[in-house]
């Protein structure tokens, strides 16, 4: 066991003289479904510092995981079709890169895991020639190096009895380990980015905070930046430099973690932390929840998307989108309502 | 334990066990022990309240509640509904118990059936437990529970799948409710909803309480949520409970190791209080429940246990007025 105080966030005033690594601008990805076309990400702009880490927050159908299977390039397609925008990484617009480039990038400098850890793992292949894969391909190592690199990255990742796993298969391990294997495997080239997509969403509690603290320890020692995909307002509290809200497939709030959560710029996020009831005190009677159910996405209300749950909605929230604006020192918020809406909270 | 048996007790538990055999091979089946999911399980519910039982995956909390309404059976134990023993009715008293005791699943795509209409759905168990003779006044009884759970008596007629995940759970409830229960195990209500969501479900069991003066025994994971709509917390794991006390005791002061750690994994969606927090991170995973530790079934990832912990399995003991410990060092 160990018993630690927080210090991740304090790195938070260092990132920011470092340069950006990933910068998105005007991302669209659309779906054609048979209910019609779904805008599932929507002319979205973000970027990420060297040693950052960026949460991307938001409920079902929100766009987060489309934003970041678009980043790594693995929109199926058809149905999925990025539309527009650039992704600018190293020097190269992802975008415009063929296939073999984005197979180098991919597992080389930038890594990503997943919710299910069972399904992302083969399950006729040891752990030890998984984890040695990306380093054979990405890295070139011997069959035996490679083999000898997992071991390590396996005892990195505080996996009991290392070098015993690298013949084990992954119904051996609990979920916990299958995901700290995950992150060996993610980490094995060192990448410049990592993104984790609901990472810990399936673990229990305890285990959950074991992976996400490895996570970012791993991340640190590495100099990797994290984009950490949620929908837990908890995780970004404790884990995240700076957040975006996504919400019916737009960034409608953007900015440092405590800022954001401090003074929120946008109603959406102002409600959805006051829908978490909260652990530190007993409360009774009612929440303050958000009116009225998240939007078919084939059939967006014109205007705010989120307008109709909205509490502070006025008429020409009805007609015209709101664009990003400053709210704030780097944050910003997409509200025609927000100098209201902020003076009242 | 030293729980009072009151006779006010909507429902008491008392050294329930549910074990389920493992068995090996196919032509000679051998029986190879047994997987204690719960075991020796102590607990009441007052009239009108709302006890929280939680716990991780594997600790049994799930299987106290489908032991309650007999899903599984138990091997042990006396569960008590308004001072009668359920394990001992006979049909006619475990018809009208089951009339009494209603229940709301996590899942609110498997639970309900998709060829039904949501009329169909809430007025089963109206017509199991003839409550209504002419179908006029069940019709009427269906329209008044959709609206009650805030839904348009317009969509009776509807299908499952033209509901969200939301309103999908409001219909659950709305069958949970029809025949008028006294107690209601919710299992897991709100862990499928988006936090909005969740947020109005949580909102509406509550006023369905206070109007109804319905006890629950809400069973989740989700340690906020249990905060907020309980009066009682007990805590599981592997198949015991480590402490059961006032939702203020156990958040505010818990005692035993377990409850402590289970509350410092959770992040709290406030940065300012996260940089402050101590954090006890837990080693290890929950061991297997067909093998379970000796003594102590937590002492294994326990910051405190020592050698007595592997020899004496502690029993849960009244540490401070209403909060009951299962720990040797407390």
């Amino acid at each position: 066991m160990t018993t630690q105080t927080n210090t991740e966030n304090d790195a938070a005033a260092s990132a920011d003289s470092a340069s950006t690594i990933l910068e998105v601008k005007n991302l669209s990805t659309q779906f054609r479904t048979r209910a019609g076309l779904v805008k599932a990400v929507d002319d979205v702009s973000f970027s990420v510092k060297e040693r950052e880490v960026l949460a991307i927050v938001g409920e079902s159908g929100c766009g987060k995981s489309v934003t970041a299977l678009s980043v790594m390039g693995l929109i199926p397609t058809p149905p999925g079709e990025i539309v527009g925008g650039e992704i600018m990484f190293g020097g190269k617009d992802l975008l415009q890169a063929s296939d073999d480039e984005m197979q180098e990038i991919r597992g080389g400098q930038m890594g990503m895991i997943f919710q299910e850890p069972m399904t992302s793992l083969n399950p006729v292949m040891t752990i030890g020639k998984q984890v040695a894969e990306p380093l054979r391909i990405h890295l070139g190592l011997s069959k035996a190096a490679a083999r000898v690199r997992a071991g390590e990255l396996l005892s990195l990742v505080g996996l009991p009895d290392p070098l015993e796993k690298l013949d084990d298969y992954p119904h051996q391990m609990s979920g916990g380990q299958r995901q700290r294997v995950m992150i060996a495997m993610a980490m094995s080239c060192e990448p410049k980015l990592l993104i984790a997509d609901e990472a810990t969403t399936a673990l229990d509690v305890t285990v959950q905070a074991q992976v996400l603290e490895l996570l970012i320890r791993v991340a640190e020692e590495f100099g990797t930046a994290l984009i950490i995909i949620t929908h837990n307002l908890g995780i970004v509290a404790r884990y995240a430099h700076r957040v975006n809200v996504m919400y019916a497939g737009k960034i409608r709030e953007s900015g440092t973690a405590a800022d954001v959560y401090k003074n929120p710029g946008h109603p959406y996020t102002a409600g959805l932390l006051s829908s978490v009831p909260s652990l530190m005190q007993s409360t009774s009677g009612k929440l303050q929840s958000i009116e009225g159910e998240i939007p078919d996405l084939t059939d967006l209300p014109s205007g705010c998307a989120f307008g109709p749950r909205c509490p502070y909605v006025q008429d020409r929230c009805r007609l015209e989108d709101p664009p990003l604006e400053n709210v704030g020192d780097d944050h910003i918020s997409a509200c025609w309502e927000s100098a209201q809406f902020r003076g009242t909270t | 334990m030293s729980m009072t048996t009151s006779t006010r007790s909507v429902l008491d538990i008392r050294d329930l066990q549910v074990h389920f055999p493992v068995n090996r091979g196919v032509l000679f089946i051998k029986n190879k022990g047994a997987v204690k999911a719960v075991d020796g399980v102590n607990l009441s519910i007052a009239p009108g309240e709302t006890v929280g039982l939680v716990g991780e995956s594997g600790s049994g909390k799930t299987t106290v509640g489908r032991a309650i309404i007999g899903l599984v059976k138990p091997t042990g134990g006396v569960i008590e509904f308004e001072g009668n023993n359920v394990l001992e009715m006979n049909s006619a008293a475990l018809r009208q118990f089951r009339r009494q005791v209603g229940v709301v699943f996590q899942d609110p795509y498997g639970s309900l059936n998709p060829r039904m209409t949501a009329e169909r759905i809430i007025s089963e168990p109206l017509v199991a437990h003839h409550l209504f003779n002419s179908k006029q006044e069940r019709r009427a009884r269906v329209q008044e529970l959709l609206e009650i759970v805030g839904l348009n008596a317009g969509m009776a007629s509807r299908y499952p799948h033209e509901f969200s995940g939301g309103q999908r759970q409001r219909i659950g409830i709305a069958r949970a409710i029809a025949s008028d229960p006294t107690l209601i195990i919710l299992d897991e209500p709100v862990s499928a909803l988006d936090v909005s969501i969740q947020a109005q479900i949580i909102n509406l069991l509550d006023e369905l309480q206070d109007r109804l003066q319905i006890a629950y025994l809400f069973i989740a994971h989700d340690l906020s949520v249990v905060r907020h709509a309980s009066d009682r917390v007990a805590v599981m794991y592997l198949g015991k409970l480590m402490e059961v006390a006032p939702r203020d005791a156990v958040y505010d002061n818990p005692l035993h190791p377990y409850t402590k750690a289970l509350l410092s994994a959770v992040p709290v969606p406030d940065p300012e209080i996260e940089k402050k927090r101590e954090r006890t991170i837990l080693t290890g995973d929950i061991p297997s429940p067909t093998n379970p530790p000796s003594g102590c079934v937590f002492r294994t990832r326990c910051p405190i246990a020592d050698e007595a912990c592997a020899e004496s399995i502690p029993e849960l003991r009244e540490v401070t007025p209403g909060q009951h410990v299962a720990c040797l060092k407390v």
